[in-house]
């Protein structure tokens, strides 16, 4: 239990330190290595490990920074975490960072890479489209290139060129870095009292601005102390969360969420750790080939992915199913595009298919939270004294 | 509310001759069933027009109906529709509307049912709400095929080979096999050669139609009847015979004003005396379009030049559709399109368009629903002001939702704006 609890601290105050101090430690240990900061959601980051670099997750300020010059640059009907990054930007909290990668979203984040070019932020400045088409010698060969090009501008700095053994070592271990993460889910499926899902979450968030090395050895802790009998199961619903996938919702929301009634045991929340579904081939002679290739195939659904042949809504009710979910909370940022234009059709298939739900906004500094632990507490009351297959 | 009196503006030749074109379009997709043509919903920003003519396929499009559902007054209904089947408040207003027509019907600007898609081309460009928009319709139209054509992203301020190169494939891999499928026909080479020749041509004539703006007075306004002027090239015409024909009316018609010393048209009346020349970013509102138009019209304020008008095309820095090479020229055409272009191209062209037509202040019209134009703004004003010394003006409404266009705030902001431009003029004088 204490090492759990040392454990949940460490990644806590990882999560939410806004100077990045231990990834600038990191890159101060050693003249060639750069660090790279990329927003939501996925990013190879295994590219940028092979070249002595690290890619540190940019998530926004949260709750954990006064927003006082990011507002003057945007209209109050834009989303909240693009006000916090060009906070932190101004503010001189990413000084250090060699580069920085905007992977395509949504408008906004893309905008967002102009906004960071105009102000002269970092060596370079990249927004990284992925491919929409997800043929092999059709959207895999332009994928291969946008990883190309973030290669050539790291080599730039650094004079580091890819090596292949350097890039096979970082697939396997971003790959068990994902299964670490899976199995905690899968932990939590069967036992979710066992750790919350603010402790968890900051766990996954912390190790996504460290080497991911450092995340491996928090996550095997945490796996570990799982396995003993912790905690109290409690007359709780389970639910999935979606819609919650750039703009973070803050810690005291889910929180509320769980103190409402509710086991979150998926959501979407720190995707880019899980995006792709199924290991990377390791030990290739080509492993940037292995990763274009797990990208056009094993990635997850999300708004950002164009899904005709594999919709979205179908995906979201059979996690849902395997999970052995009671409902779904659809939790989105205001005004998030992507996740607001996407609801009603997930929406309609979870009524087809007989999954409740219910919807909210917030915006990731949020502070009350009353009316949605009502309207949370409300759902999971419902799905309780209707629903014969509860947890406890 | 605007207190002038509205006059009879005579019809420019070119102005029926849109009207024709336009009705003549909406006939034949109201007899598309009959005529046994096929129906493509498409775009406007990388709208690949040439392909649809080469296959003798009709396109509708639903941006363009949901303006003038704006502009007839109906948006307030289709929006209400899409709200209450679960479609939030906040998103763009044009997806909204669309569903909305969709679900209660939908009935065309001329009133008459439009027919239902044959395909789903999914040509878009500059915003990734096309790319959920569509997906509303795929699950409208249950069955429709969907080509889907990725645009790359101006991201580096330039089009790489490796775009290009990926655009090309797609379109040999995925949308002219479908559109071929579809329309049953083989793509004919020299048929599209012959269509992108009509195109070049017709953008050749739009572009020197909004650079007659450097005249002083200006013969046109380059927003508010800038937006009548990509009718044709942006909704289904470009690669028309037709579409050349508009265009060089309109020409000898803008270059007549040019000669006479005119200014532009507009429906309350002739601009009299030109006081302040504006370029203006942003889309228009077109719930109130004209009393919109009217502010400016009554404080003798004219657009030489807006990036509206380049959503569907820019042809400012010399593009030209290039009959020689099909997949790369229309390839070329989807990546600049105005939201295609990043932050600082798109200053640039603001900048360039600012000093080459020698306008006399910035304004930007920001809608509340539309990120991929809106997000970003304030830091290009804020840009434009510290280099070129330009006022810069701030004004907010929305495309097609009537609740967010606040006449009388606009007007104050606009009064402002307009003071602080005189002010100057009175400085610099
Ligand atoms: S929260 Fe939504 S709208 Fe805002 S940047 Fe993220 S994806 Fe885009
Ligand atoms: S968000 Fe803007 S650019 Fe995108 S579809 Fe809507 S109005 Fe058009």
């Amino acid at each position: 239990m204490k090492k759990l609890h040392e454990t949940i601290e460490k990644a806590a105050d990882l999560a939410f330190d806004m100077h990045f101090t231990a990834a600038k430690e990191w890159k101060s240990a050693q003249p060639d290595r750069v660090l790279i900061g990329h927003l939501p959601i996925y990013f190879p980051k295994e590219i940028i490990h092979a070249v002595n670099g690290l890619a540190v997750s940019i998530f926004g300020t949260g709750d954990r920074m006064q927003i006082i010059k990011g507002d003057a640059y945007y209209q109050s009907y834009i989303c909240h975490l693009p006000r916090g990054v060009i906070e932190l930007a101004l503010n001189d909290n990413l000084d250090g960072f060699d580069g920085f990668i905007f992977p395509s979203i949504c408008d906004v984040i893309r905008n967002l890479s102009g906004m960071f070019k105009m102000l002269e932020k970092g060596k370079f400045v990249k927004y990284m489209d992925f491919p929409q088409n997800f043929r092999s010698e059709v959207g895999g060969n332009f994928y291969r290139s946008e990883m190309e090009h973030v290669l050539s501008e790291i080599k730039k700095i650094n004079g580091v060129s890819l090596n292949i053994e350097r890039l096979n070592e970082a697939i396997v271990l971003f790959n068990k870095n994902r299964r670490l993460i899976n199995e905690i889910y899968d932990i939590r499926q069967e036992t979710p009292w066992k750790l919350t899902i603010s402790d968890f979450y900051q766990i996954i968030r912390g190790g996504m601005v460290v080497p991911v090395q450092q995340h491996n050895e928090m996550l095997e802790i945490v796996c570990e102390e799982l396995q003993h009998n912790i905690g109290e199961p409690m007359d709780k619903i389970k639910v999935v969360v979606s819609g919650a996938f750039c703009e973070q919702p803050p810690v005291g929301l889910l929180k509320t969420i769980e103190a409402a009634g509710c086991y979150v045991i998926d959501d979407d929340f720190t995707l880019g750790a899980r995006w792709l579904e199924a290991d990377v081939e390791e030990n290739t002679s080509d492993p940037i080939g292995a990763l274009v290739d797990a990208y056009l195939k094993h990635s997850t659904f999300s708004s950002a992915v164009y899904d005709v042949g594999n919709p979205k809504g179908e995906r979201l009710v059979a996690l849902a199913r395997k999970r052995k979910a009671d409902g779904i909370v659809f939790a989105a940022p205001s005004f998030c595009d992507p996740a607001m234009l996407d609801r009603p059709l997930m929406q309609m298939v979870c009524e087809r298919e007989g999954l409740r739900y219910i919807d909210f906004q917030y915006h990731e500094n949020i502070g009350q939270f009353k009316v949605i632990k009502e309207q949370v507490g409300a759902f999971s009351d419902s799905i309780k004294l209707w629903d014969d297959t509860l947890v406890a | 509310m605007s207190n002038t009196k509205d006059m009879d503006v005579k019809k420019e030749e070119s102005m029926v001759l849109q009207k024709n074109m336009l009705a003549n379009l909406f006939s034949e997709l109201s007899n598309a069933k009959e005529s046994g043509k096929k129906v493509v919903y498409t775009f406007v920003p990388g709208n690949l027009s040439e392909l649809i003519h080469a296959f003798d396929m009709l396109p509708v499009y639903p941006e363009i109906n949901a303006l003038q559902s704006g502009m007839r007054k109906k948006s307030r209904d289709f929006i209400r529709e899409a709200e209450k089947v679960g479609h939030s408040e906040d998103v763009c207003t044009y997806v909204k509307c669309d569903v909305g027509m969709m679900m209660k019907g939908n009935i065309g600007p001329t009133g008459e049912k439009l027919p239902e898609p044959d395909l789903l081309l999914l040509s878009y460009t500059g915003c990734f709400t096309f790319m959920k928009w569509f997906e509303n319709l795929e699950r409208l139209y249950p069955g429709v095929p969907v080509a889907m054509l990725h645009t790359p992203y101006q991201e580096a301020g330039k089009i790489t080979p490796e775009m290009t190169e990926y655009m090309v494939k797609q379109f040999k891999t995925e949308i002219i096999p479908k559109m071929e499928k579809v329309s049953g026909k083989k793509l004919d080479d020299d048929k599209l050669k012959q269509i992108l020749n009509n195109s070049l041509q017709a953008e050749d004539l739009i572009q020197k139609i909004f650079e007659s703006t450097r005249n002083v007075p200006t013969p046109i306004d380059a927003y508010f009847a800038g937006v009548y002027y990509i009718g044709p090239i942006n909704a289904g015409f470009r690669g028309t015979s037709e579409a050349i024909n508009y265009y060089q009316t309109l020409y000898d018609e803008v270059m007549d004003r040019v000669d006479k010393g005119l200014g532009p048209v507009t429906p309350i009346g002739e601009m009299e005396e030109e006081r302040f020349r504006l370029v203006v970013e942003g889309p228009p509102n077109w719930t109130s379009f004209r009393e919109f138009w009217s502010l400016f019209y009554e404080k003798g304020a004219v657009t030489v030049a807006s990036t509206y008008t380049k959503v569907g095309g820019v042809y400012d820095y010399g593009f030209r559709h290039d009959p020689e090479h099909p997949f790369e020229t229309l390839s070329e055409y989807c990546m600049n399109c105005y939201t295609n272009l990043n932050l600082p191209q798109r200053v640039d062209l603001i900048r360039k368009c600012i000093t080459e037509y020698q306008a006399d202040g910035f304004l930007t019209n920001s809608i509340k629903s539309c990120n991929s134009f809106s997000a970003g703004q304030l830091l290009m004003m804020r840009n434009l002001e510290d280099e070129l010394g330009v006022p810069v003006g701030f004004i907010e409404s929305d495309l097609v939702d009537p609740r967010y266009f606040s006449y009388s705030n606009i007007k104050n902001r606009l009064d402002s704006f307009f003071q602080m431009l005189d002010q100057r003029k009175m400085i610099l004088a």
